[in-house]
């Protein structure tokens, strides 16, 4: 299956420069996902995710337009031709 | 985002690292500490509660914490002064598979000693100590705090639960001291593998047992490199001196406006001398009755004296946090500090006379001082 993810303007640097990054591989989940992600950039894994693989606090991800905060988390499953949005969410002060 | 203003420094120069709620900055003088050039911001928007100069091995390396509210945060060091910084892309301060954790913030960096030039040290939120053998390349976390009984019943303070103070100790390369937010004092004498707390004759107003074996929220500790046996320790409530290498704390509170507040500086050859800057009540936590005013001993804290000279002394409710105070190695010593109102003050006589060295700055959380 192929997805693609766009990445915001302050992860670029991680992903050699690119505004979106278009991945081939087996994925039945967000998480597995994500996982052909870093193998494609591991740099972007530890800016979105925590140690413990959550995804950082202030950090959206849309699958398909859908915020996965909403729509199983991790385990949303992802269809073939996806595209996955990663955001950092409003905050700040 | 801003472009950094970059600055130069020469051999000699004195380098104050700020670190603010909105980037870090950078302040270049000559030795007369009498105009001060700036550079940045760097990594604006960030956090940086962290800062460190080391200069050992022939290095002119700044070191670096910035916390993004997105996407984290990790070291980062600059070999130009801050022209360029490393970005690595594995976050080189991580909590390890098991312990359940996440690095939340980055409280301190310290360089350490010069017989160990390879060695830092940095301490972080949750309150944890990791250290690097390989000048930073890669860092570990120690273990023996991290797995130590009494970790699961320390308590968050205002700032969170932080490991923000680590004292080498100069003379003995087993013995280090750390400081939490809340949970008091820890050393170790066998180069980390085991620590005990150390408070004795230390505060806890806030719990039933007033002077419990650890759970004091100790704001600052400071050691001098004259005597390592002196130590003074700014406490939630509670102002302190211990002539033992910390192993006993005496009250020293003596004509000061407040025993609470959070930054402390010890003179670097003058172990009866050291700084401070009270604060009104743990509720207000501003300077008392609208006047900045440091406050000096030079007799180990049998008296104190109020240094105003060029502060303002009207309607200035300050609040300098734990890490916003430093002093530097020249003679007489320049004494420095941060507000949360983002000004930055700098007296090149030992506090006898104070000038304005930036006002406007994001809140300041850390000051940092290094001789080129």
């Amino acid at each position: 299956m192929s997805l693609t993810f766009l990445i915001p303007g302050p992860l670029r640097e991680l992903a050699a420069n690119r505004s979106d990054v278009r991945v081939n591989g087996a994925a039945s989940s967000v998480s597995d996902a994500l996982s052909l992600l870093w193998s494609a950039h591991p740099g972007l894994r530890d800016r979105v995710l925590t140690e413990r693989g959550d995804v950082r606090q202030h950090i959206n991800i849309f699958v398909d337009g859908e915020s996965i905060r909403y729509a199983g988390g991790l385990g949303m499953p992802v269809r073939d031709g996806a595209e996955i949005v990663i955001l950092p969410a409003l905050s700040g002060g | 985002m801003p472009i950094p203003q970059n600055i130069t420094p020469q051999r000699g120069d004195v380098l104050l690292l700020v670190g603010t709620m909105k980037g870090a900055f950078l302040f270049r003088a000559d030795a007369a500490r009498a105009k001060w050039e700036r550079g940045g911001p760097y990594f604006p928007g960030s956090a940086v509660y962290a800062l460190a100069y080391d200069d050992r091995a022939g290095r002119q390396r700044l070191w670096a914490g910035p916390q993004s509210m997105h996407w984290g945060a990790l070291l980062r060091t600059s070999d130009d002064f801050g022209l360029t910084w490393t970005n690595p892309e594995e976050a080189n301060v991580k909590f390890p598979e098991g312990t359940d954790a996440a690095l939340k913030n980055i409280w301190q960096i310290t360089p350490g000693r010069a017989s160990e030039p390879d060695t830092l040290y940095c301490g972080v939120e949750p309150a944890a100590l990791f250290v690097s053998r390989d000048a930073g390349v890669t860092w570990s976390l120690t273990e023996g705090l991290w797995n130590h009984p009494q970790r699961p019943r320390w308590e968050p303070g205002g700032g969170g639960l932080c490991l923000h103070t680590i004292l080498l100790d100069p003379t003995d390369a087993n013995r280090i001291r750390i400081a939490v937010s809340t949970a008091g004092m820890y050393v170790t004498e066998d180069g980390g593998a085991t620590w005990r707390p150390s408070n004795k004759g230390v505060r806890a107003d806030f719990l039933p047992e007033k002077y419990p074996e650890f759970g004091q929220c100790v704001h600052k500790v400071v050691q001098s490199k004259q005597n390592p046996d002196r130590m003074f320790l700014q406490n939630h409530w509670g102002l302190y001196r211990s002539d033992d290498r910390g192993e006993s704390w005496t009250d020293i509170a003596n004509g000061v406006p407040s025993d609470f507040g959070f930054a402390m500086a010890v003179h670097p050859r003058d172990a009866d001398a050291a700084w401070i800057v009270p604060l009104e009540s743990d509720e207000f936590r501003c300077t008392p009755e609208g006047k900045l005013r440091v406050y000096r001993t030079r007799d180990a804290g049998a008296s104190w004296q109020a240094m105003a000279n060029g502060l303002p002394q009207e309607s200035a409710f300050e609040t300098v946090l734990r890490d916003a105070m430093a002093v530097d190695a020249l003679d007489p010593a320049g004494v420095y500090f941060g507000t949360r109102s983002g000004k930055l003050f700098a007296s090149a006589d030992q506090g006898e006379h104070w000038t304005t060295v930036a006002d406007g700055l994001p809140p300041v959380v850390a000051v940092k001082t290094a001789v080129v």
